[in-house]
């Protein structure tokens, strides 16, 4: 160690390095290698493979890799566990996450110097940012746990969940999960990720001291065949995964049809915008916090820096000022700011995308830190030169990588930051608070920070738009992921014949009316002939046409999904006039409630339930109605001075397949809540039934309904429903069908959020058939983060 | 144990050019802007992030003690209680720490910090030191008096011998943003220090928002300080790292857009040797190394000399040490 002398002139920091005395011995004792937690206690190691430390390569453990066999028991044991878990108490599973967490508190430095030695972070970050949250979390979710039966009345847990998380936040992402599961009485299989597991068998240890009762929770380690064994498990009801969008991609697919509840949080390629008005110094350490924070190994990193043109230099010059004093090196040692990544093949993945970045022109621009000889190491950088079109600008590179370029207007700015296939994560820096809260508005992205950047509370949602995935984490939205309404799991499997295929031939027998009327589709507001130049005969109750409806095909999907993404003014209009428009639809439904009952009657409805169905569809369009400016958000309780908000946004251009039970109710069941919270919706019909709906087309027309919120094309329902679970336009699809199945692995395409239920309900009943179910499920939470003071 | 070594031995900076100061330039600092809350964040990580330990940690508090304005300004200051100072500014360590430490010689302090009237024992005792007197002036704390009888004060005490001259400013200017008030005075002041350096006192304290501690600094470096100072230690709240951080961020802009070096003093509440090293890991990290001599650094304090000796003498002896074992200031 060089004299006091000498370091008085050179005033070098020296290295601080945190003791990992006693993660190292328990290491040791564990030096036989790590079975699998399940059902209270640990197995032999079976078949193992080596984790390493990824600052310096050194195997720091042995630990099972695990079989389809391993992610059997572990189900079965969370099965036996659930029926006990799932009927004990809210207070009862509050006093277990209680006893969680304070042990996890007490093991604060242990954790922290364990997930540090195991993933390559700083201590600084495992230390003062992953491990509090941990405790927090669990925390929070004893909190939920006392709570459920008065905060969630009617749901239920989900049953066994299947989680598989990502190495980047190991045992943070551990906490996301299986947190809220246990809160809301779930038992649990998770899978920590190959390169990191040692904290998750930590915490394994500590559900045992704490007292869990047996395969409440279940760990299983191993690579991606231990996670698809999860997947693919027929005992499991819920899968959680966080982690890439490729792998969700066959997440979505694997367990399509599979009536498992699903969540995922994937990728991003978040922007952080500054804008001219920003504090400039905060937003050059916010660039630290957003892209250097973890190496950049973070789904939320706001890698697309996005600076109004006329202040780039200065922030640029800000930026690399900065650069200049970052240190890289020993993830133990106190004193750094960036450590390791988490692997040679992460490390390979991020050296390519960098000389892609250059070779296509893009300047790349690096800390002048020195780098450890061994161990896997990337200096922090920024990429310059670079267009929106540079695969640097499009791609998620997952390491400590920004790509810089600069915007004209807010406007522009906006329009930069959503031309992404992701939607996670932004950052906004502006001084201007109508500036930053409508750029905040109007980007899309789960998550938007004002001023800030990377903040995360048990209390506040967390989770992705488009292609960054569904579901939420953390408050009260993340709790839903946990739950199903107690109606909606006791739905009975339909016991129709599947049904022939729709006829274009002339009927054989018809039910003659005064004057030939013919349905046509309904696209932008206007009467369309359908693309294919058909129609079908719709029949009623006696096997007689009752009359024609058009024969929609994939064109005419695309033509009224073209008329809804334009429709995008319904979307920002005030809760209120949409309102009106819903009230003013009902008026005129009412006034032509007769006729509505004849067409019900017609179809086979006796005279006293078409007129209920009437009745109940004018109840339920007042209902939804009155919702539109009622179903709103939440400020959540999370840091001191910050108003965390957590805004109901409408999804945008909505599918909605209608089921063939009461073809009027059923239809303006699932159409009120969607446009009632600011969808465009592209609706399909019931094929068997059709004229109910297309009739309501000149209810719609004299009810100041802008043209392309409601677009109806009639047609063989599976077949339009596979072109709009595939469309990249439609962010969410609600299907009531046989064909479940078929449009759950369609939708992988963009990830767009289903619903969709072979299982027919009571539309009659305001338990099945209407509820804040359907408007949660019209809407995604934004959250978003303003810090405040001055 | 260190060999014996003179301090600084491979420490050799270009002296600092004295701040001309220039004309008030308003559109340098009108339209500043500053987030408290990211400050408060910046603030708050940057003692998380870096860590000194052992010999580091032990150079880290002796360049902190060569940094100390050693201060008394009290209304029971006498001469004989200026001389104690003086004396503790010259031994600030007990020999056996020094030789210990590995250091050829005494380390000395940055200056001793008195009101105008006990600037003469002040300069009798430091003779032949090298340690230059600093006085306080224009009023201080508040600085409400009439502005002739404020120079008059910088007047007397450069005459008495103060090498260095700690102004208050006229916070009122700030408040009600009249920077013009504010330069003219403040230009005054340099003016009236003549040879001596000239430390703004902004009283961040009494300035409230992060904003108008910013546009204070960027007017008072306009108008020839060679120092920006957060505090009196009598406001309310004394200095704070977040207001510290702003004022490092203007002198580092002034630096940009003028080339010159201006220094920086947080002074009042700063009591323990961590206070010293989470400063100097500000100073390093925001201004880089150069920040860290006392032509460029001063960190304002009474009682942290104290807590610096603790630390320094555990170091060499390895036991903690107790306060009575260091002799007074």
């Amino acid at each position: 160690m060089p004299s006091v002398s000498d370091i008085i002139g050179a005033m070098d920091y020296g290295t601080a390095p945190e003791s990992n005395a006693h993660a190292v011995e328990w290491l040791k004792e564990h030096a036989e290698g790590f079975g699998h937690f399940i059902d209270g206690a640990f197995t032999r190691p079976g078949k193992t493979f080596d984790v390493a430390n990824p600052a310096n390569g050194q195997t720091l453990a042995r630990v099972s890799q695990g079989s389809a066999a391993d992610v059997d028991a572990a189900v079965k044991a969370a099965r036996r566990a659930f029926g006990a878990w799932s009927k004990l108490s809210g207070h009862g599973r509050a006093k277990h996450l209680y006893a969680i967490a304070r042990i996890i508190q007490k093991r604060e430095r242990f954790l922290s110097v364990l997930e540090t030695m195991d993933n390559g972070k700083p201590i600084r970050e495992s230390r003062d940012i992953d491990i509090p949250l941990v405790a927090r979390h669990f925390y929070h979710h004893a909190g939920w746990a006392e709570l459920i039966a008065d905060e969630f009345p009617g749901y239920q847990p989900a049953g066994v969940c299947g989680q598989i998380i990502p190495w980047n936040f190991p045992l943070l992402m551990l906490a996301w999960k299986i947190a809220p599961a246990l809160a809301a009485g779930n038992t649990v299989v998770l899978k920590p990720a190959e390169f990191t597991p040692l904290t998750a068998l930590a915490f394994a240890e500590i559900c045992r001291e704490a007292g869990l009762p047996p395969g409440v929770v279940n760990i299983v380690t191993g690579d991606g065949a231990a996670g698809a064994a999860i997947v693919d498990h027929k005992g499991i009801d819920k899968i959680a995964f966080t982690g890439s969008t490729d792998v969700g991609r066959l997440i979505r697919k694997a367990t399509a049809g599979s009536g498992k509840k699903l969540s995922l949080e994937l990728g991003g390629k978040s922007p952080f915008i500054v804008h001219e008005d920003a504090d400039l110094d905060a937003a050059v350490e916010g660039v630290v916090d957003a892209i250097w924070f973890n190496q950049g190994q973070v789904c939320c990193a706001g890698s697309r820096i996005l600076v109004q043109e006329g202040v780039a230099p200065r922030f640029l010059n800000k930026l690399l000022r900065r650069m200049q004093s970052l240190r890289v090196g020993d993830p133990l040692d106190k004193s750094i700011d960036m450590g390791a990544i988490v692997d040679p093949i992460q490390l390979q993945r991020i050296t390519g995308l960098v000389e892609k970045g250059k070779s296509e022109g893009g300047t790349l621009l690096q800390a002048p830190c020195e780098l450890p000889g061994t161990g896997n190491w990337f200096a922090p950088a920024i990429f310059t030169d670079v267009e929106p079109s540079s695969t640097v600008m499009d791609v998620e590179i997952f390491g400590p990588v920004a790509a810089v370029m600069t915007f004209r207007t807010p406007e522009e700015a906006v329009q930069i930051a959503n031309h992404t296939r992701y939607g996670l994560a932004a950052t906004v820096w502006s001084e201007n608070i109508n500036l930053a809260l409508d750029t905040a508005a109007r980007v899309k992205a789960g998550v938007v920070w004002i001023n800030s950047t990377n903040l995360f509370d048990a209390a506040a949602g967390f989770g992705g738009y488009k292609e960054s995935g569904f579901g939420r984490e953390g408050g009260r939205e993340g709790m839903y992921e946990y739950l199903v309404p107690a109606w909606e799991a006791a739905l009975k499997p339909s016991t129709q014949a599947k049904a022939a295929p729709l006829r274009a031939l002339p009927p054989e027998s018809v039910d003659a009316a005064p004057i030939d009327r013919t349905a046509k589709l309904y696209i932008g507001g206007k009467q369309a002939r359908p693309d294919s130049g058909y129609s079908y005969s719709v029949y009623g109750s006696r096997a007689k046409a009752i009359g024609q409806a058009g024969l929609g095909n994939r064109k005419d999907i695309r033509n009224a999904v073209e008329a809804a993404v334009k429709a995008s003014g319904w979307s920002s209009a005030m809760a209120h006039n949409r309102a009106q428009v819903l009230y003013y639809i009902a008026e005129n439904l009412s006034a032509r409630a007769g006729e509505f009952a004849a067409r019900l009657r017609q179809m086979g409805s006796s005279a006293r339930d078409a007129r209920a169905e009437v009745e109940e569809a004018l109840a339920r369009i007042f209902w939804y109605a009155a919702q539109a400016d009622k179903y709103d958000g939440r400020v959540h309780a999370t840091k001191s001075r910050h108003v965390t908000l957590a805004m109901n946004e409408p999804w945008g251009v909505m599918g909605v397949v209608c089921p063939d039970g009461m073809p009027l109710l059923g239809f303006i069941s699932l159409m009120m809540p969607a446009i009632a919270m600011g969808n465009r919706v592209v609706a399909v019909p019931s094929p068997r039934a059709p004229l109910a709906a297309t009739d309501l087309y000149q209810v719609f027309d004299t009810s100041d309904m802008p043209g392309g919120v409601v677009n109806i094309v009639t047609g063989e329902r599976d077949e339009l429903a596979k072109t709009l679970a595939e469309h990249d336009e439609v962010a969410a699809l609600w299907y009531f069908g046989p064909g479940v199945k078929a449009v759950e692995a369609a939708s992988a395409g963009n990830l767009k959020a289903t619903w969709a239920s072979a299982k027919p309900r009571d539309w009659l009943s305001r338990t099945q058939g209407q509820g804040s179910e359907y408007l949660r499920r019209a809407v995604q939470v934004k959250n978003i983060w303003v810090p405040y003071g001055e | 144990m260190n060999e014996l070594c003179p301090i600084a031995a491979a420490a050799r900076f270009a002296p600092v050019a004295r701040n001309p100061g220039k004309a008030l330039t308003p559109g340098w600092f009108e339209d500043v802007k500053v987030n408290l809350s990211a400050a408060e964040r910046r603030a708050a990580s940057l003692p998380a992030r870096r860590s000194v330990k052992k010999n580091y940690q032990a150079a880290w508090l002796v360049k902190a003690l060569q940094c100390i304005d050693l201060t008394t300004l009290a209304g029971d200051d006498t001469p004989g209680r200026v001389h104690r100072l003086c004396a503790k500014a010259k031994r600030p360590l007990r020999d056996g720490i020094v030789t210990a430490l590995g250091l050829a010689e005494m380390p000395a302090v940055g200056a001793v910090c008195v009101y105008p009237a006990m600037v003469p024992p002040a300069v009798k005792a430091l003779e032949g030191s090298g340690i230059p007197v600093a006085s306080v002036a224009t009023g201080f704390p508040a600085g409400l008096t009439p502005l002739p009888q404020r120079l008059a004060e910088i007047r007397y005490a450069v005459d008495q011998g103060a090498r260095e001259i700690d102004i208050v400013i006229h916070r009122a200017q700030v408040l009600l943003q009249d920077w013009a008030a504010l330069y003219d005075e403040v230009a005054a002041m340099r003016e009236a220090c003549g040879g001596a350096r000239m430390k703004a006192i902004l009283a961040t304290g009494d300035l409230k928002t992060l904003r108008n501690v910013y546009k204070a600094s960027m007017v008072a470096m306009q108008a020839g300080a060679d120092f920006i100072k957060t505090s009196t230690g009598k406001e309310d709240v004394n200095a704070t790292l977040p207001a510290g951080l702003t004022m490092v961020r203007a002198l580092r802009d002034y630096g940009g857009l003028t080339g010159f070096q201006i220094g920086f003093k947080p002074a009042g509440g700063i009591k323990t040797a961590k206070d010293a090293i989470n400063w100097l890991i500000l100073m390093k990290e925001e201004l880089g190394r150069r920040w860290l001599e006392p032509d460029l650094f001063r960190i304002g304090a009474s009682s942290m000399l104290g807590d610096i000796e603790r630390q320094l003498e555990h170091h060499v002896t390895g036991r903690y040490a107790a306060a009575t074992h260091q002799p007074l200031a």
